[in-house]
C-alpha cells in the first residue's frame, strides 16, 4: 500500500481551529492532546450540531404525527444514510445505531453467533484483538461449546498470514479481525483475509473491528467483503455513546433480536408479538438521537476535509514523529508493523510508561499508558504496558517536538 | 512543575532505582501477591512474623516508580514494629496520600521517610500505586490467598 498523497498541503492550524478544546493550557502548558485512539476531539460544527438539537429539534422519534417529531426522526434517519453512504453500504436497512463497536460486536455475537454455533465449532480471532473482540466471543464459546483459534503475529506486530491460513478450516464459522491495532497500530488485510475465508467457505461471517481505522482511511464495506463492521462515532470526533453496525441485509434480515422493547416490534400482544422491520428490529427503546445526528455531522465534516487529505497529513506527522522518537535515548517503538497508521506505542528502558505518562502530563501532553484493553498482546510481547501516543489530522509537527522535548525531560528526572 | 518534583523527589527516585528488601525471603510465615493488572504493577510480598513482631519484609515484582519506591520504604519502615503498629502505620500513610490535593500533609513524625509519598496526593490516578505494596502486605498478615489488587 503506497502512501496517499494529497495536494495542495494540508492546511492544520486552519482545521485545528474547529476544535475548541485544542486551545486550553493544561498544567500552564499548551494541551498536546495526543490520545486519539482514545477518544477524539470534537469540531464545533459537531457540538453546535447536539447544541441545535436540543434547542430547537429534540423530539421523540418514529412515534410522533407532530412535526417536532417528524423532523427528528428525518434528522435520525438521514444520520443513517450518511453513515451508510460514509461506508459504502447497499442498503440504509443495512446499518444499526449501537452504543458504540463493543455493543455491535456484542449484537452480532448473541444474535448471530449464540444461534448458530454448536460445540466443536471454531472462532477465529487474532492476537491482537481489542478486548471488545475477544470477549463477546468467550462468552459464545461458553455458551455454545465453540472453540477460539488464535492467529498470532510478528514481534514487529504483524499478522503471520499463513498461520492463518492453517487455521481456516471446515470448523470455522467466525473470522473476526481488528482492522487497526489500537496498540500497535498495525493495519491488517482485512479485504484478503476476508477473500481468503469465503473463498474456504462463503459461509463463514466475517466481521471486522473498524473502530481505529474509521477516522484515518476510507471504507468500503463491499470492497471489503466483510458481514459484519463495526465503529464507534466518538472515535471519528462524533460524540460518545453511538456506533455503527453494518450487517448484510440477508444475514441480518434471520437473526433474532439482540434487545426487546419498543421500536423493535411491529405488534405486541401478550400472546403474541412480531418484530419490525430492518435495520429496527435492532435498535429496541429510544436510541441516542442527538448522538446519531451528532454522528452525522461529523461524518459531513470528514467528507468536508476528505479522508484522503487526512490521511496523507497523518502520514506525514506519523513518518515524522517515528524518526524523531528513534532517537530518543532508551526508547524502543513497540509495532513497526510495514503497514500503520496514527499509533506509536513505545517503551523507554528502565522507566515505567506509568511514570512516564504522570511527566508528561506535567508537560501539558495527554498520552495513554497502559494495556489499551490489549492484555493478550502485552503478554505475547512480555511487557507491562505501553506510553502510547495516537495521532489525528489535527495533531501538529511543532506537537510532535513538544513530546519529544518531554520525554527527554522524563529520561533527566531519572537519571 | 513543583508537584511532579515533590512526587518524583530524590528519596523515592532512590528507592526505584535501588530498592531495598527486593529479595527472596527464605522461610517466610505468610505472603501475598498484589496485582493492579490496569497499570501493569505486579508485587509479592512475604514476611517473618513471630509472636506478633514484623521480623522480615521482602518483595518482589515490577511496577512503577511510585509503587517500587513504596515497596521498598515500607519494607524499611516496618522491619521490627509489631502487628498494631504496623497497621496503625498503615492506616497514616493511608490518610497521607489520600489527603485532598493542594493542602500539605500535616506533619507526621511518626511517618519517618514515608511521608516523602505525600505528593502522591496531588495525583489521584497514583494513589493505588503508592498503596499496592500495603494493601499486599496486609493480606498477607491474614494469609488471604488470591490477588489483591488496589484498582
Amino acid at each position: 500500500m503506497t502512501a496517499p498523497t494529497s495536494s495542495p498541503p494540508f492546511n492544520v492550524k486552519l482545521w485545528r481551529e474547529d476544535f475548541p478544546i485544542l486551545r486550553q493550557t493544561v498544567h500552564g502548558k499548551p494541551l498536546v492532546y495526543l490520545d486519539n485512539a482514545a477518544t477524539s476531539q470534537k469540531p464545533q460544527v459537531v457540538i453546535d450540531t447536539l447544541r441545535r438539537y436540543y434547542e430547537g429539534q429534540n423530539a421523540n422519534i418514529h412515534r410522533g404525527v407532530y412535526t417536532l417529531s417528524q423532523q427528528a426522526t428525518e434528522a435520525y434517519e438521514t444520520a443513517r444514510r450518511k453513515a451508510q453512504h460514509f461506508l459504502h453500504a447497499g442498503e440504509s436497512r443495512e446499518i444499526v445505531f449501537t452504543r458504540g463497536t463493543t455493543e455491535a460486536i456484542n449484537l452480532v455475537a448473541q444474535s448471530y453467533a449464540c444461534n448458530h454455533l454448536r460445540a466443536g465449532d471454531e472462532i477465529i480471532l487474532t492476537g491482537m484483538e481489542h478486548h471488545s473482540n475477544i470477549v463477546p466471543w468467550q462468552m459464545v464459546c461458553q455458551r455454545t461449546g465453540a472453540v477460539l483459534k488464535v492467529v498470532p503475529f510478528t514481534d514487529e506486530g504483524e499478522l503471520d498470514l499463513a498461520a492463518y491460513r492453517q487455521l481456516l478450516s471446515a470448523k470455522t464459522k467466525i473470522v473476526a479481525l481488528v482492522h487497526l491495532s489500537n496498540a500497535l497500530g498495525t493495519i491488517n488485510p482485512i479485504k484478503q483475509m476476508t477473500h481468503e475465508a469465503h473463498q474456504l467457505n462463503p459461509q463463514i461471517i466475517v466481521l471486522a473491528d473498524g473502530a481505529q481505522w474509521v477516522p484515518h482511511r476510507a471504507t468500503d464495506v463491499q470492497d471489503l467483503g466483510v458481514d459484519f463492521y463495526a465503529f464507534s462515532g466518538h472515535k471519528i470526533f462524533g460524540p460518545t455513546g453511538i456506533g455503527v453496525l453494518y450487517g448484510r441485509a440477508t444475514l441480518l434480515e434471520k437473526m433474532p433480536p439482540y434487545q426487546g422493547g419498543g421500536d423493535m416490534i411491529a405488534s405486541v400482544t401478550f400472546e403474541k408479538t412480531t418484530y419490525n422491520e430492518l435495520p429496527w428490529k435492532f435498535e429496541a427503546g429510544t436510541p441516542n438521537i442527538s448522538g446519531a445526528i451528532g454522528l452525522g455531522a461529523a461524518l459531513d465534516y470528514v467528507e468536508h476535509i476528505g479522508l484522503d487529505n487526512m490521511a496523507a497529513w497523518e502520514h506525514e506527522l506519523l513518518t515524522y514523529a517515528t524518526g524523531k522518537l528513534q532517537q530518543v535515548p532508551g526508547l524502543r517503538i513497540v509495532g513497526t508493523a510495514r503497514e500503520k497508521a496514527s499509533v506509536i506505542s513505545m517503551l523507554i528502558e528502565g522507566i515505567h510508561p506509568h511514570d512516564v505518562g504522570t511527566i508528561l502530563d506535567g508537560e501539558g501532553i495527554a498520552v495513554r499508558t497502559g494495556h489499551h484493553c490489549c492484555q493478550p498482546i502485552m503478554d505475547r510481547l512480555h511487557i507491562p504496558a505501553t506510553v502510547r501516543a495516537s495521532l489525528a489530522f489535527y495533531n501538529t509537527r511543532e506537537e510532535i517536538d513538544a513530546l519529544v522535548a518531554a520525554l527527554h525531560k522524563v529520561i533527566e528526572v531519572f537519571r | 512543575m513543583s508537584e511532579l518534583r515533590d512526587l518524583y523527589q530524590e528519596v523515592i527516585l532512590d528507592h526505584y532505582k535501588r530498592p531495598r528488601n527486593r529479595v527472596v525471603l527464605q522461610d517466610p510465615t505468610c505472603s501475598a501477591d498484589g496485582h493492579n493488572r490496569l497499570c501493569g504493577d505486579q508485587i509479592h510480598i512475604s514476611a517473618k512474623v513471630h509472636d506478633g513482631r514484623i521480623e522480615e519484609v521482602t518483595f518482589q515484582g515490577s511496577g512503577c516508580a511510585i509503587a517500587t519506591a513504596s515497596a521498598s520504604l515500607m519494607t524499611e519502615a516496618l522491619k521490627g514494629r509489631t502487628v498494631e503498629e504496623a497497621q496503625a502505620l498503615f492506616q497514616r500513610f493511608h490518610d497521607v496520600v489520600t489527603g485532598p490535593p493542594h493542602q500539605a500533609a500535616p506533619d507526621d513524625p511518626e511517618l519517618g521517610k514515608l511521608a516523602v509519598l505525600a505528593g502522591v496526593r496531588e495525583f489521584p490516578v497514583r494513589v493505588k500505586c503508592a498503596t499496592l505494596a500495603w494493601h499486599t502486605f496486609l493480606a498477607a498478615l491474614k494469609n488471604e490467598h488470591g490477588n489483591v489488587s488496589t484498582e
